[in-house]
Order: structure tokens, then C-alpha cells, then sequence
């Protein structure tokens, strides 16, 4: 792995990196002039071909997304690029968009003239000011250069590319919350079927792809569709329908680590070594407690399990959701699992966009309980509820509308089951008269959740 | 209640400046939101009618995805600057929540609270995506990062001495 180019950062730390003069230095817009001398259906043929999943959290095959805007519509058709990037433990989208938007640019341009977008809105986060100015010069300098605008470099292909602003909801990363947040309404998640591809932003059809994903885009279009699938997790050949992990990855590394950042390799590596490797272990000579390996939704790793490998098949075997966003999150054995978890119930209940009952109810009965665990009024039964809350929303029990609520369930559901003992011994202790209460208790006043 | 208008003609201008991007005008209401937030420092009720008749929308529209985010203010401007300090889970690891706590001690506000000289506006945030500077706080364009109490102490003396 030592001997791994990145490939997306590469420009990242050169002087001026994010202006086009230094982007086209390195063969920047070459992939665009390339993918504009070939058919749209040839780039989503290459697209499909090299097996790129979404780098958003769900790892959808992008290539096979695009396939389902239907053939031969009058359009318009609409892309939106998701630069909400919330995740808590994940900002490897801000750092490609403030270092090296170029990139970021010509993959989405790439995006849009495969699937046939004349519009594309990139909906980023209100709390990324930085990356705001940087894309919106990248934009100005490709308009200025021909690559945005009528009849792209002679092609007769046009696009416009418009910045959208959020205003601090986590829910419009979800795609379907995105676009309802950009057609100016409040961000509740719509239910799928119909899904963006068919019916999207403005009632039209609408791809939603993430900027690392555009990223992966311009690549594959540069180097080849051998390179791409050259590394990463090859596909189960005895299981026709897995698509394998392939290509680059960006991992985002936080929390109690000697060298917290974001590092880029082939899809794959373990946490172990990413930690170790790259991370330069666990800060101050001690052990790992508890990780979180792909953004706070997919839940949490024990100690025992950080061979678990990053690719999108990997966390799951350990009893997580997912590889979400690679945004692994480290917690060294001074941290107690109760306050990780509170902290986590308080992210969900402030985020739950309020619309499915299991889930606005859910999250904020989860953080009282919590908040009553942790100032030491807890019961045993307690934890009782909350795996019964954990258990019940989410799509995947298909109690609500999108996947947030899986998102809150998985931390409740992994930090109890494979940490009861913890949490059993902090409630004896911390309530000796009280623990084994199954009575009713009053609620505690809350704390401010908004 | 007054009905004096809050639109200038120059935030009206900026408004209209977004039309040609969409394909109808509610989607117009976030950026009108944010150009009257950035002007106001607030989105009173008035301006809420006044953005409604720009876009051909029903107050109660613009209203309703207003209030959806908490992160405009209705009822009185906000501080000259606003800064959120992380509270999420990478940020609270490395001593988010203490640096929050300390700033709220020394400011003499709770989070959400703007300070008796109105220079500044303190609020929690969920995670600023800037985990790899963690404990962090984005004050106004300005990402502030690997933040501890002397390096909070010394952001707030630059916010209470300027001018
Ligand atoms: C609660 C929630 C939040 C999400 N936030 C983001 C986000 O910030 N950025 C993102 O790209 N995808 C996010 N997603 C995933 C999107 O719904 C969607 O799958 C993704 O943008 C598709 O892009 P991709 O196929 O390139 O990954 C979120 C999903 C959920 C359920
Ligand atoms: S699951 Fe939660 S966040 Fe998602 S739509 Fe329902 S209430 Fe909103």
C-alpha cells in the first residue's frame, strides 16, 4: 500500500493548486475534451464498465443510475451535485473542492454530458464558505475558458452550472431531501419509488451524485476503465450481482489519532491500517476502544474487530450498516461508550427532519433516555428501550421514509449489543438505588436539542 | 405592526440576479433567505411577505421552509459575526464541548446567544466537516481549528477589541 499514487489528491498541497493554470498543468480538461469527442452512451458505457460505486454513503453503481433516466426524454434533464457533506467524521469533499475544484468541475461536467443535463446545481453545505468561493471562481474560469456555457469546446453540447447554498440541515444531504431543498421548500426526504433518475428536481428527471464520485469520473475518463478496476476488491465471482469495490477511496481519519486526515487509497485497506499506517496509530501510545468506520451512521467496531476491511462489503460482515462515507472516527480506551453514544442520539434528534413519526419520536426519546442514562438516573430496562427503538425505525424494518433513521438506529443497536457490560456496570454505579427500577420515571428536563 | 418594507432595491436586485438559474421562483427562496440574512442579520416576518411577493409565493411558503432551518433568525439581528463551535462526535473527542462551554463562561452567553455589545453570536454546530482540524469553529468565513481555551480566549479578545 506504501507504494499507492494518490491519484485525487495529487494536486492537493501544490502552490495555487486550485486554479485552472496549475489544474491543466496536469492534464486537467484533457478527460473532458476526450469524453466530449465520444458518444454520451460511450462515457456511461466506460462509466458502467469500471465498476465505480457512489462515494456519497450508499455505494450505488453510478454507471447503472445513469442507465435509468429514460431514453429519449424531451428534457430538461437535472444534475445535481451533492456537496452537503454533514456526516459527522467526513470532509473529504470540502478538501477536493477547496483544493483542487477543477477537478471536481470537469468530472461533473463529464457527469452531465453523459447523462444528457443541460442544468447542473452543486448543493453545498452553508458552512463550507471557502470551497463556495473556490468553486464559484473554478466556474467562472471554466466559462471564460469555453468548458461551461453554449457549445462546449465546439461540441455542440451546452451546459450552466449554478452553486446552491444550504442553510445547516444534515437532511439535504439525503437526495430526495436535496432536491426538495432546492426547489425552495422544507428538505423532507420523498418516497421512492419514483425514484430522482425518473422523476427528480422540478418533476424531471435528476441524477444525484456525490463530488468524490465526480472525481472518480474525470479519472476513469483520463486513465482507463483497466486502471480503475486494476485495484480495490475485485467482485465475489459466485455472486453475479456483486459489483466489487473498486477503485481509489478517500478515508477520512478523526478523532484519537496521532495524524488525523484524509488519505487516499485502493478500496480495501483495514482500519488497522489506517490507523497504523496512515494515521500514525492510536495518540499517545494508547489502544483503540471503539471505531467508527464510515461516518457516525454505520455504527461502531469493538476493539477486536479492526481488521475489518474498508471497501463496501467490509463493515457490514462486523455488524455495521455500511462504509457510508469512509469517515472513520477513532476512540481511545479513555473514552466512555455512554457519552460516545449520547453524543450520536443528540446528533439524530437535532437532524430528524420531523416528518416519519418512529423516527422524530424515536431519536428524541433515544437522547432522553441517554441524558437520563448519563446523569446517572439510568435502568437497566433502559437499555432494553433503546434497542427497541434501534430496532424499530429505519427503512430497513421499513418504518420511514429515508435513511437517517437507519442511520440513528445502527450506533444504538452496535454500541449496546457489543458493549452491554459497559453500559450495565455505568448504570449499577451510577444509580445504585435506582437501576433496577422498571417503574415509570419522570422525565429529565431536557437539555436543548436545537 | 409596522409595514414599513425591509427589501432594499439592492437586495431586491441580488433576488432577481437568481431568477434565471430555475426553472420556476420558489426555488428562489433559499438564496433570497441568505441575501436577506446577510444584509439583516435576520429574516423578520415583513421580509418573509416581502421575498413571497418577489417569487409568487404565499408568505406561509416562504414561512414554512424558513422555520424548517434553524438557522434563520426571526425575531431580533444576530451578532456582527456568527460563530459555531463544533459539538459532534470527532471534535467532542478532542475537547469540543469544554472549548464551547469555556467560551460560553467567559462570553456570558448560552449557545444560540448573541453578547450585551452585539459583536458576537455564539452557537453550537453539528460537525463542520473540518474533522482532521478537530476541536474546530467556523466564525464567520473563518474555519478556526485545533481550538483550546487559550486559543478561544484569544479569538474572543480579537472579536471584543474590534471595532
Ligand atoms: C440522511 C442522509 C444524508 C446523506 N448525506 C449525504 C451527503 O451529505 N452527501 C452525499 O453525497 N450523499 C449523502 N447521502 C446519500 C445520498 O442520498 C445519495 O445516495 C448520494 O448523494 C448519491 O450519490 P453517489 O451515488 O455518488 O454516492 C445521504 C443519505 C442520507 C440518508
Ligand atoms: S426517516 Fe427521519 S429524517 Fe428521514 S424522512 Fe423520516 S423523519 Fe425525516
Amino acid at each position: 500500500m506504501a507504494t499507492y499514487e494518490p491519484v485525487l489528491l495529487a494536486n492537493i498541497g501544490r502552490e495555487n493548486s486550485h486554479t485552472r493554470e496549475v489544474y491543466e498543468q496536469t492534464g486537467g480538461y484533457q478527460a473532458l475534451r476526450k469524453s466530449l469527442a465520444m458518444s454520451q452512451l460511450d462515457v456511461t458505457e466506460q462509466v458502467k464498465q469500471s465498476g465505480l460505486r457512489g462515494r456519497g454513503g450508499a455505494g450505488f453503481p453510478t454507471g447503472l443510475k445513469w442507465t435509468f433516466l429514460p431514453k429519449d426524454h424531451p428534457g430538461p434533464i437535472y444534475f445535481c451535485l451533492n456537496a452537503d457533506e454533514s456526516e459527522p467524521g467526513t470532509f473529504n469533499n470540502r478538501i477536493l473542492m477547496e483544493d483542487d475544484p477543477h477537478q471536481v468541475i470537469e468530472g461533473l461536467i463529464i457527469s452531465c454530458y453523459a447523462t444528457r443535463a443541460t442544468t447542473a446545481y452543486i448543493y453545498l453545505r452553508f458552512e463550507y464558505p471557502k470551497a463556495y468561493r473556490r468553486l464559484q471562481a473554478a466556474i467562472d474560469e471554466c466559462y471564460a475558458a469555453g468548458y461551461l456555457g453554449q457549445n462546449i469546446l465546439g461540441s455542440g453540447y451546452s451546459l450552466d452550472i449554478y452553486l446552491h447554498r444550504g442553510a445547516a440541515a444534515y437532511i439535504c444531504g439525503e437526495e430526495t431531501g436535496l432536491i426538495e431543498s432546492l426547489e425552495g421548500k422544507r428538505a423532507w426526504p420523498r418516497i421512492k419509488p419514483p425514484f430522482p433518475a425518473v422523476e427528480g428536481a422540478f418533476r424531471k428527471p435528476t441524477v444525484v451524485n456525490n463530488v468524490e464520485t465526480a472525481a472518480c469520473v474525470r479519472h476513469i475518463m483520463e486513465k482507463g476503465v483497466e486502471w480503475f478496476r486494476g485495484m480495490g476488491v475485485q467482485p465475489d465471482p459466485s455472486n453475479p450481482r456483486d459489483p466489487g469495490s473498486l477503485g481509489p477511496k478517500l478515508y477520512c481519519l478523526s478523532g484519537h489519532v496521532e495524524r488525523p486526515g484524509c488519505y487516499e487509497a485502493p478500496l480495501g485497506i483495514t482500519v488497522r491500517q489506517l490507523i497504523d499506517e496512515y494515521g500514525g496509530g492510536v495518540w499517545k501510545g494508547r489502544q483503540a476502544k471503539a471505531v467508527v468506520p464510515g461516518g457516525i451512521s454505520m455504527g461502531l467496531l469493538g476493539p477486536d474487530e479492526l481488521d475489518c476491511p474498508l471497501d463496501f462489503a467490509g463493515p457490514g460482515k462486523y455488524g455495521c450498516l455500511g462504509l457510508g462515507t469512509a469517515a472513520v472516527v477513532v476512540m481511545d480506551d479513555t473514552v466512555s461508550i455512554v457519552d460516545y453514544l449520547h453524543n450520536s442520539a443528540r446528533f439524530f434528534a437535532h437532524e430528524s427532519c420531523g416528518q416519519c413519526t418512529p423516527c422524530r419520536e424515536g431519536t428524541s426519546w433515544a437522547l432522553k433516555i441517554l441524558s437520563r442514562i448519563k446523569a446517572g438516573r439510568g435502568r437497566l430496562i433502559d437499555l432494553q428501550l433503546l434497542l427497541e427503538i434501534g430496532d424499530g425505525i429505519g427503512i430497513i424494518p421499513g418504518s420511514t421514509i429515508c435513511g437517517l433513521s437507519d442511520g440513528a438506529a445502527w450506533p444504538l443497536k452496535n454500541a449496546i449489543r457489543k458493549f452491554r457490560g459497559e453500559f450495565e456496570e455505568y448504570i449499577r454505579k451510577s444509580n445504585p438505588s435506582g437501576y433496577n427500577n422498571t417503574e415509570p420515571v419522570p422525565a429529565m428536563p431536557m437539555e436543548s436539542v436545537h | 405592526m409596522s409595514t414599513e418594507r425591509v427589501l432594499t432595491d439592492q437586495m431586491v436586485a441580488e433576488i432577481k440576479a437568481y431568477f434565471p438559474r430555475y426553472p420556476n421562483r420558489q426555488a428562489v427562496t433559499l438564496p433570497a433567505l441568505h441575501i436577506v440574512n446577510e444584509h439583516l442579520r435576520h429574516v423578520p416576518l415583513q421580509a418573509v411577505v416581502e421575498v413571497a411577493e418577489l417569487l409568487g409565493l404565499a408568505p406561509a411558503q416562504v414561512q414554512d421552509t424558513l422555520s424548517f432551518y434553524g438557522f434563520f433568525k426571526q425575531d431580533a439581528p444576530g451578532g456582527e459575526t456568527r460563530a459555531w463551535v463544533c459539538r459532534s462526535l470527532s471534535c467532542a473527542l478532542r475537547g469540543g464541548e469544554e472549548v464551547l462551554e469555556h467560551m460560553c463562561k467567559r462570553l456570558g452567553v448560552r449557545p444560540g446567544e448573541t453578547t450585551a455589545d452585539g459583536k458576537l453570536t455564539l452557537e453550537f454546530g453539528e460537525c463542520l466537516g473540518a474533522c482532521e482540524y478537530a476541536p474546530c469553529m467556523l466564525a464567520g468565513e473563518e474555519l478556526h481549528t485545533c481550538l483550546d481555551e487559550s486559543t478561544a480566549d484569544k479569538f474572543i479578545d480579537s472579536m471584543r477589541s474590534s471595532s
